[in-house]
This record gives C-alpha cells, sequence and structure tokens, in this order.
C-alpha cells in the first residue's frame, strides 16, 4: 500500500511539473504561439462555420464576413461616408448607363420607364488587377496548367492549397465577370439570386436551360461555361463589358457590388472540379481564388480560418474623406495608408460565448459583441438612457461602438386571415389598436438591454426615405410631444378596439372574446417569458392570444401556404435602397400567391401603384415624397406591427483601430489597424500567471495524501483488540 | 472463438438495417426534404424551383421506403432509403448534402476527439479505481466517511459547472492555461491540459462511488478472508485478489465505450474550442444535413456493436473461465 501512495505522490508531483512546464513560457494562458501576438494580427471568432464561400453561393453574414476581404466586385460602399454611396473597387469609374427603348434607340436619362425596353450598364475595370497566387493559375514553363489534370498516385497526402508547390497568378480581366454571371445559374451551385437576376438580366434565363440540359447529359464534373453564350452580357474588350437588364433597374448598381458579381477566373473550376481534390474537401466552397487584400490561407472550419495579406493586391489607399466629425474621433488618421493596413487575421471556431468573453478580457480577441451573459458587466445606462462602459471596462481600454441595424422586426398579420386581415376601415382599427398595445419600447427595455430603437415604418435608419424626428413618426401609434416620441395611451387603443367591433376584447357580433394566434418559430425554455409578455400586451385589449410554437420548416410551410393569423418575422436589408423594403409588401410579391417575399399577403392595389412608380426613380425629393405616401399607406392599413430595429454593440480594445460601423460594407477589414505593441504589452500585463495556489492546493494534497499514509500505518499497528 | 465472433457480426446485420430505417422515419417525421431544401438554399429569395431541383439532385425526390410507380424490384430499390442505406454498409459514406466528403471530414477530426478522449478516460480510470480502493481500504472509519461525502458532493455538481469553474478558475483568474483553443503535434498538450483534468476532476464523484460499490461486492467474500487469514497484507488482498475479481464488471464499463471515443464530446469540446467530432452529429441535424445525420449514427451502431464484442473477448482475456463458442 505504500507503494501505491508512493505512486499518487509521484503522479501528484509529475502533474504539479506539468503545470510548471506550461507556466514556463511568459504567458501560459496564450492560445497563440510565442510573440504572435506582437505581429500585425486580428484575432476573432466564430461561432459557427460558414456554410459556403463560393461568391455564388454566399448570402449570410457570417460567409460575407470573410470572402468580402478576399473577393472583388466592381464597386463598394466608400467606408467612412453618410449616406451609404458607392463608389468604384475593381471598376475604373462608375457605370455608363444607356437606356434603349425596343428599337434599340438610346434614350436620354430621364426618359420615362414606360419607355426603356432595356438598360445597358458599360463598365470598366482597372488593368493591372492580379488574382492571389493560386495552384489553379499555376503555369509551367511551356505555358501548360501545371495542376489542371491531377494524377492520383502523384500527388500524395494533399490537404490543402498549402501543398501544392506552385502557385501563380493572372491579370483580371473582364471575361472573369461574365463567367461569374454564368455561374450564378449553373445547376449544381443553386446560387440564391439566380431567379432574381433571370428576371433581370437579358438571356440568362435560356442560358439556364441550356445549362441544365447540358448538365444533365453530361454529369457531375466540370462543365465548361465560357462555350455558352449569354445574349446581355458582351465583352467588349479585355477591360470592359456590358450588361444588359430587362426594363429599368436601378437597384442593380448595389448588386454589383455584391460578392454575386466579385470575378471569377475559370482556371478556378477547372481545377477544383477534379474528384481527387473533390475527395479531399478541396473546393471553390471551401478554398476561394479572388483578386482580395486578403487570401484564404488556413481553412479548417471545424478549428479556425486564416487571411493573410495577398501579395498581389492591386494599390489601394485609406480614404481621405468621411462625414463630419470623422477627422476628430480619428478616423482619418490612416488617410493615404496603402491598403489593407493588418497582414494576417485569425478567426478560431468559439462556439460559447463565455470562454469567448473570457478571452477578450485577457486581451486575446481584439474584439467582442456583447452576449446578455456579459452585458451587465460591460454596459451600464446613463441617467439620460445612453449606453456606457462600465468602470471595470474603462480601466481595461476598451471601447464601445454602437449601431443601429439596416434591419426590421415585425409582427406581421396575415392579410388574407378573415379576422385580421381585410383593408376595411374595421379591421385596419383593430391592427392598429394591436400595434398601439404592443409596447415594444418595453420589449427593447426587458427582453434586448436596451439594444434597439421602436420602428416608426417599414424603413431603417440609413436607408434613403427614412425621416428622423417629427416627420418620421407613426402617427397612428405614436403622439409626438415635448420633442419626443410618446406611444399613445392604451386607452386610444381600446377606443379603436370599440370602434373595430371587439369592445373590451369581445365580438360585437357574437358575443364571444376575441381570439388570436401567433406562429412563432421561438419555442425554447429562454422564450417562454418572451411569449408571456406578448400575451400580456394582447390581454390588455381583453385579446386572448394563443401561441402556436413550431420548428422553422413547418413555420416556412404555414407561411408558403398562408396558414398563419399573426406572425413574427425580419429582413435585412441587401442594399440600401427603399425599395429592398417596400417590395414586402408589394402585391405581386405576396407569399400565398406568388411565392414572394410578402409574407402577410397584403394586396393594396393604390400602394403597388406608388411602389412601382417609386422603385426604379432615381433619388431625390419626389421620390421622397413617394416614400412618405407609402409609410402613411402602410402604416394606416398596419399589415405589420412594425417591431424595432436592432442595435449592434461591438466592443473592442484600444489597439484595434479605424472601427467606423459601416451596415453596408463587409470589406472593412483592410480599413482596419492593430497597434500591435500595445497589445502585447497590455497582454503581458493583464496575464501574469499565479502559481501560489496551485502550490497551496499541492501542498493541500500532499497533506491528504500524509494523513492517509498515517492512518493507514496506524491501522497496520493497532491490534485487534 | 471465430464461430462465435462471426455469428456475432450475422446478428448485427439486422440491428444495423433496424437501426437505419429508425433513423430513417424518425429524420423524415420531423423534416421533408422540401425543409431540408430550404435550409440548405437559405431564408432568401429561395424560389419553389429552386427547392425541387435540390431534392431532385440529392435523390430525395423519391418516395422513402416504397415506390408503388415502379416494377419488380425497382419498387424497393428505387427509394429514399435503399438509394442511401447500401453505400453505408460498404462504409462508403458519400458526400454531406453541403458537398463535404464525409470520410474527410471524420478523418480529420476524429483526432482531436481522441487526444482528449483518451486520456481523460485513462487517467480518469486510474484516478477513480485509485480512489475507490482507498476508500475500501479506510471503510469504516471516518475518512471513508468524508470520501464518500465528498463523492457524492462532487458528483452532484454539474459537469458544466466544472467547465466553467475551471476556466474562470485556472485559464482567467490564476492564468495558468488556455481558456479554449488547440494546436497540432506536441502544443496540443498545453490546450488538453485543462480539459482533461477537469473531466478527471469532475468524474471522480461518480466513477469512485461506482467502482467502490463493486470493490465492496468483492470485499467481503470468502476468498478474500481467506487471503487475510493466510498472513497476507490489507493491501495486497486489495490488489492481487480484490482488483483482479472485479475487473468483470470494469472491463463491461469500459471496452464498451473505447470504440466510440473518437466521437468525442459535444460540450468538453464545444467549450474548450476542440475541433473534434463531438459536435459533428448535433451539427448536421441543426443544418438538417441527412446525409451526415445517417453516417454518423451508422458508425455508431457499429461501433456500439464492436464495443460489445470487445467486451465479450476481453471477458476471455480476464477471467480464464469465461469461453466464446
Amino acid at each position: 500500500m505504500i507503494r501505491y501512495l508512493q505512486a499518487i505522490v509521484s503522479r501528484a508531483v509529475l502533474l504539479s511539473l506539468l503545470l510548471a512546464v506550461t507556466g514556463c513560457g511568459d504567458r501560459p494562458n496564450d492560445p497563440y504561439p510565442e510573440n504572435e501576438s506582437a505581429q500585425r494580427t486580428l484575432y476573432s471568432g466564430f461561432a459557427e462555420r460558414p456554410k459556403h464561400l463560393d461568391p455564388a453561393r454566399a448570402y449570410s453574414a457570417d460567409e460575407y464576413q470573410i470572402i468580402a476581404q478576399i473577393y472583388e466586385p466592381l464597386f463598394q460602399y466608400a467606408y467612412l461616408k453618410r449616406p451609404y454611396q458607392l463608389e468604384p473597387l475593381t471598376a475604373a469609374g462608375m457605370p455608363d448607363i444607356i437606356y434603349r427603348d425596343r428599337q434599340g434607340r438610346v434614350l436620354p436619362d430621364n426618359a420615362a420607364e414606360a419607355d426603356i425596353a432595356t438598360t445597358d450598364y458599360v463598365l470598366t475595370i482597372r488593368p493591372g488587377i492580379l488574382y492571389q497566387p493560386h495552384p489553379a493559375l499555376a503555369k509551367d514553363g511551356s505555358g501548360a496548367f501545371l495542376y489542371h489534370h491531377l494524377d492520383e498516385n502523384r500527388q500524395g497526402d494533399l490537404a490543402g492549397l498549402a501543398d501544392f508547390p506552385v502557385h501563380g497568378t493572372r491579370e483580371l480581366k473582364a471575361e472573369d465577370y461574365l463567367y461569374q454571371i454564368k455561374r450564378l445559374v449553373h445547376p449544381a451551385l443553386h446560387s440564391p439570386v439566380a431567379e432574381l437576376m433571370k428576371e433581370h438580366i437579358v438571356g440568362l434565363k435560356t442560358l439556364a436551360e441550356q445549362l441544365e440540359r447540358s448538365y444533365a447529359q453530361q454529369g457531375k464534373g466540370f462543365l465548361d461555361l465560357r462555350a455558352y453564350p449569354l445574349e446581355g452580357v458582351e465583352v467588349l474588350g479585355d477591360y470592359q463589358f456590358r450588361i444588359r437588364l430587362a426594363g429599368k433597374y436601378p437597384q442593380f448598381r448595389f448588386w454589383l457590388a455584391m460578392p454575386f458579381f466579385a470575378p471569377m477566373p475559370w482556371e478556378a473550376d477547372v481545377f477544383y472540379a477534379q474528384p481527387l481534390l473533390l475527395a479531399r474537401n478541396i473546393s471553390l466552397d471551401w478554398f476561394p481564388l479572388g483578386t482580395g487584400p486578403y487570401q484564404l490561407t488556413e481553412n479548417n472550419p471545424n478549428r479556425r480560418m486564416v487571411l493573410e495579406r495577398n501579395p498581389h493586391h492591386h494599390e489601394e489607399f485609406y480614404p481621405s474623406e468621411g462625414e463630419p466629425g470623422d477627422e476628430a474621433r480619428g478616423y482619418l488618421r490612416d488617410q493615404g495608408t496603402r491598403l489593407p493596413i493588418i497582414d494576417r487575421v485569425v478567426m478560431s471556431l468559439e462556439k460559447e460565448t463565455i470562454p469567448y468573453w473570457n478571452k477578450f478580457l485577457q486581451g486575446y480577441y481584439d474584439f467582442s459583441g456583447l452576449a446578455s451573459d456579459n452585458f451587465d458587466q460591460a454596459v451600464q445606462f446613463s441617467g439620460q438612457g445612453s449606453a456606457e462602459l462600465t468602470p471595470e471596462m474603462q480601466a481595461r481600454g476598451i471601447q464601445l461602438e454602437t449601431a443601429v441595424a439596416t434591419s426590421l422586426f415585425y409582427l406581421g398579420f396575415n392579410m388574407q386571415d378573415p379576422v385580421v386581415g381585410g383593408l376595411d376601415e374595421a379591421h385596419c382599427r383593430l391592427r392598429q389598436a394591436i400595434s398601439i398595445a404592443i409596447d415594444y419600447e418595453e420589449f427593447i427595455s426587458i427582453f434586448m438591454n436596451g439594444r434597439g430603437v421602436a420602428a416608426q415604418g417599414i424603413l431603417p435608419p440609413g436607408i434613403f426615405g427614412y425621416q428622423e424626428g417629427e416627420a418620421g413618426i407613426n402617427r397612428y401609434v405614436y403622439d409626438w410631444q415635448a420633442g419626443r416620441l410618446r406611444r399613445k395611451s392604451i386607452e386610444e387603443a381600446r377606443q379603436l378596439m370599440r370602434a373595430a367591433g371587439y369592445p373590451d376584447g369581445v365580438d360585437q357580433q357574437t358575443g364571444q372574446p376575441l381570439v388570436l394566434y401567433l406562429d412563432t418559430t421561438a419555442r425554447g425554455p429562454d422564450d417562454k417569458s418572451l411569449l408571456n409578455w406578448y400575451r400580456k400586451q394582447f390581454a390588455r385589449l381583453g385579446i386572448q392570444l394563443v401561441i402556436r410554437a413550431t420548428d422553422y420548416n413547418q413555420f416556412q410551410q404555414k407561411m408558403s401556404n398562408g396558414n398563419a393569423q399573426i406572425y413574427q418575422w425580419g429582413w435585412n436589408a441587401d442594399y440600401p435602397d427603399p425599395e429592398n423594403f417596400f417590395f414586402l409588401l408589394y402585391g405581386p410579391n405576396a407569399k400565398k400567391t406568388h411565392g414572394g417575399e410578402n409574407a402577410s399577403n397584403y394586396v393594396s392595389p393604390e400602394f403597388d401603384h406608388w411602389f412601382e412608380a417609386m422603385r426604379n426613380m432615381d433619388d431625390g425629393p419626389s421620390r421622397i415624397a413617394i416614400i412618405e405616401r407609402l409609410q402613411s399607406m402602410i402604416r394606416h392599413d398596419a399589415p405589420w406591427v412594425f417591431g424595432f430595429h436592432p442595435r449592434h454593440f461591438t466592443l473592442h480594445h484600444q489597439w484595434y483601430q479605424n472601427i467606423k460601423p459601416n451596415l453596408m460594407a463587409n470589406n472593412e477589414l483592410k480599413y482596419q489597424r492593430i497597434d500591435a505593441g500595445l497589445r502585447a504589452s497590455l497582454q503581458k500585463r493583464w496575464n501574469q500567471p499565479h502559481y501560489l495556489p496551485v502550490l497551496l492546493l499541492f501542498l493541500l494534497a500532499l497533506g491528504i495524501v500524509m494523513a492517509g499514509v498515517y492512518a493507514y500505518r496506524r491501522r497496520l499497528e493497532a491490534t485487534a483488540l | 472463438m471465430m464461430t462465435y465472433l462471426v455469428r456475432r457480426m450475422l446478428y448485427a446485420l439486422p440491428l444495423l438495417v433496424g437501426v437505419n430505417i429508425l433513423t430513417f422515419m424518425l429524420f423524415f417525421v420531423v423534416n421533408t426534404p422540401e425543409d431540408m431544401a430550404r435550409m440548405h438554399l437559405g431564408q432568401k429569395h429561395v424560389t419553389p424551383e429552386a427547392i425541387q431541383q435540390w431534392t431532385h439532385e440529392r435523390g430525395y425526390d423519391q418516395p422513402l421506403f416504397f415506390n408503388g410507380g415502379e416494377a419488380g424490384s425497382k419498387v424497393l430499390t428505387e427509394t429514399v432509403f435503399y438509394q442511401k442505406s447500401v453505400g453505408l454498409f460498404l462504409f462508403r459514406f458519400g458526400r454531406s448534402d453541403a458537398g463535404r466528403d464525409i470520410k474527410a471530414d471524420i478523418r480529420q477530426r476524429m483526432w482531436p476527439s481522441l487526444a482528449i478522449a483518451v486520456p481523460s478516460l485513462v487517467i480518469g480510470l486510474l484516478v477513480n479505481i485509485s480512489a475507490a480502493l482507498l476508500l475500501i481500504f479506510f471503510r469504516l472509519t471516518w475518512m471513508e466517511f468524508w470520501g464518500s461525502a465528498l463523492c457524492v458532493a462532487l458528483m452532484s455538481v454539474s459537469s458544466l459547472f466544472y467547465i466553467i469553474g475551471g476556466q474562470y478558475l485556472l485559464g482567467r483568474l490564476w492564468q495558468l492555461a488556455p481558456i479554449s483553443g488547440y494546436a497540432d503535434g506536441m502544443e496540443a498538450f498545453r490546450f488538453l491540459l485543462l480539459p482533461v483534468l477537469l473531466s478527471v476532476v469532475a468524474g471522480i464523484g461518480s466513477g469512485a462511488r461506482w467502482y467502490r460499490a463493486l470493490f465492496l461486492e468483492e470485499v467481503e467474500r470468502d476468498y478474500v478472508r481467506t487471503a487475510r487469514a493466510k498472513g497476507l497484507s490489507e493491501a495486497a488482498a486489495l490488489f492481487r485478489h480484490v482488483l483482479r475479481n472485479a475487473m468483470i464488471p470494469i472491463l463491461t464499463g469500459v471496452v464498451v465505450i473505447l470504440p466510440l471515443l473518437f466521437i468525442g464530446s459535444l460540450i468538453t469540446e464545444s467549450f474548450f474550442a476542440i475541433p473534434g467530432l463531438g459536435s459533428y452529429t448535433i451539427d448536421a441535424i441543426g443544418q438538417q444535413d441527412f446525409a451526415v445525420v445517417r453516417a454518423m449514427v451508422f458508425l455508431g451502431s457499429v461501433l456500439y456493436i464492436l464495443g460489445l464484442l470487445l467486451t465479450d473477448i476481453s471477458y476471455t482475456l480476464v477471467d480464464p473461465r469465461v469461453r466464446l463458442e
């Protein structure tokens, strides 16, 4: 037994030694290799691996966070300027837009929409832009591609692009944009914008049908899109091409700033179509090939992704113009600096918020969002209601950035429903009463820690046509008193209920209490309080609310069939144009009848008429006037209870600079700066190891073992009687 | 013994078919192929045509188990079940619905899972058995009472608490180990130290009590009394006789989980950002990636059956009386 106890002691000593070994370094809790933090590397995390990195497929924010640094469309949003505006990226200038009539004759810029049969976008790209180094572009001395015909037996253990010894590049050409537009309708890619673009780009629908037939005949493998002409896109030279759209579609310029329209060299598709690479999960969906400031050099979506500076990135400089006040806030300090400023970005998988937060406080992540778990630790509200950092955060030099998202979360009514739907005055009053009763200010305070702004209409701040202050209020729900918004009283809502035929929530005709049904995907234990809150809001009008919680699929099915009565949903802007919000209530987009995005199935001929007038108009006072008219219509008809626009809170350390929230741009990484020296010194100060507690624990364990040894000996020596 | 093993493997086949049928039924009761398509195609601008095309390309537009529109054997073979199951029995897992090669994913993710699971199991086993033997040795003394009480206290605490508390204490407060992360090669050691340590500590309470119960059954047996009567020390009696005779129940609990070790632990891997297989199946269920779900459920069943088989074989090694026939 003694030997056994000795073994335990020796193991404890060994463990302590191991702990000591890990503590030998400067900072034993540093999750990165030694001295890496002293380099210009940005450290961030991701909770879920992105689904797609192929620019024809990717559409979500987490996917754009990566591919927008790699792929370069023709245009980008100016980083500092507000309101959001486009500027050339790979394009030499803004597009030449030419309207034509049915005979192909050129029309003036102010031509009536009805006369415009097609719109030409003539686009010129800058010469000399090179792709990132990539094996797909590598050639041998004779000009033949090195890796387009890989031999299984000769390739050994390929795990990623780094295993290819030679990487090549080539110049960006206009034909690469044409190639990517064709990829949008490749039958195997299922691009989310394929159907939308088929409606706009001349000939894209025909091309899609041709490709579908060819792909079905050919089976899987490389489909050479170069062999298939696309009527609406013509390459006019190495650096110029023309896109022809059906009719007028001014919002197309915004699409040209999205990765869907980033260039793709045909070589990439040939290279990645090889079965040898597919069997190793080396595909374009995981290893992008672009011209952007960064290249993805490591992609293990289950562990980490690493972006490194693209050595071939074209000349691009930090902007010298922004909003008034940008200079004072230090946003213009880097004007004229060559981009990108940060050399490397390490994104680690961090599924849980608690470890992420702790590592952020240790300085091992450069920025962090705010989960409800740590909100109170980080933020407090001043007497005026503004968010401020707690003294603990201020002491660490942490900074807070807030921005209202170009999103809207709303409670929608199914306008086809016999109880809550309909455009007659009684039904409108019922919906207006409910809009007053649901107190979103309270919602934001209770469930969002104040991180939101109650919506006054369909447009979020930052979108053309959004009105601040008294001019922009929803007069059916709010009053403007003493320079502030005030939600109408519940008594006014009850009056509307009486006018609608439901005094105290009782149906005058049947004498039965009004029962309404809310379809929601919120069904977890954490959602219980939220749903109870909704019940309470409806109960203030005497309405019984029945919650029908379903999973997202069933919910989608119900919405498609038009079976929901009231539902919760949201929309995030694709681009900063009011069309991208108002189209959610456009009759021909009704979900039940047309499978579109109008989930409320709101059909108002007057609204549709003015929407059609507004959607393709150029920005200006007359467009604003129509937007106001549309807003008043939907405020009156109330197909939605306009809920709230979320306010994003982001914390970052003092060494992470040039952080100006830009909710449209996704390629902001290239503008940002890391003061690596400051980070290294603060990390060192904040992460001094404490060995004493371990020593005490060790001594405690040793004491217990010694007590055991003592007890053992006593037991051996004890007599039976 | 070979006959026995072959027989057991043949028994396993209908079991695996049954598990597969159940997986199909449960998955498709909850999700329709259209739901899966919607989940994969995203939430914006998804048209019915795109959904139809997605399901057609992946063969989900066929009937699930019985194709009444076909004749002969095709009524069974031209179904989702047949088309998606045959490959599994040949260990051809194919590609996930998101387009990734499943076998390559498993190969890549199993090593980090093993790196955390094997030391946790081995060290945990040693520590738990040692603690249990100590409790037995000091039975009927204050040390056993307080040791058992400590075990009950330890096992009453949620494993999540050990993880969060351990990360806070050792990683954040004392700054002695990285809170989470992973590295390849020998660098992995410093990232594994904390999760392995916490996993061992979290398992001591229940483990020590379980082994104590096993040893208690043995310690009062006649052969132990005889050993003591022959003059053997208590330690010798415990190690030479009690431990050996308790090996059968110990092996029953341990060997059966050996093959399953590489499937990983969801919570530990999530909190420590270990890039293992722990969340592979759960993520696939969340993303409605049926190809991954059926592959992992099938693999789990095969490994469990393998574990049971290994347990049977291990009995013959520790107990000469056991013969597999």
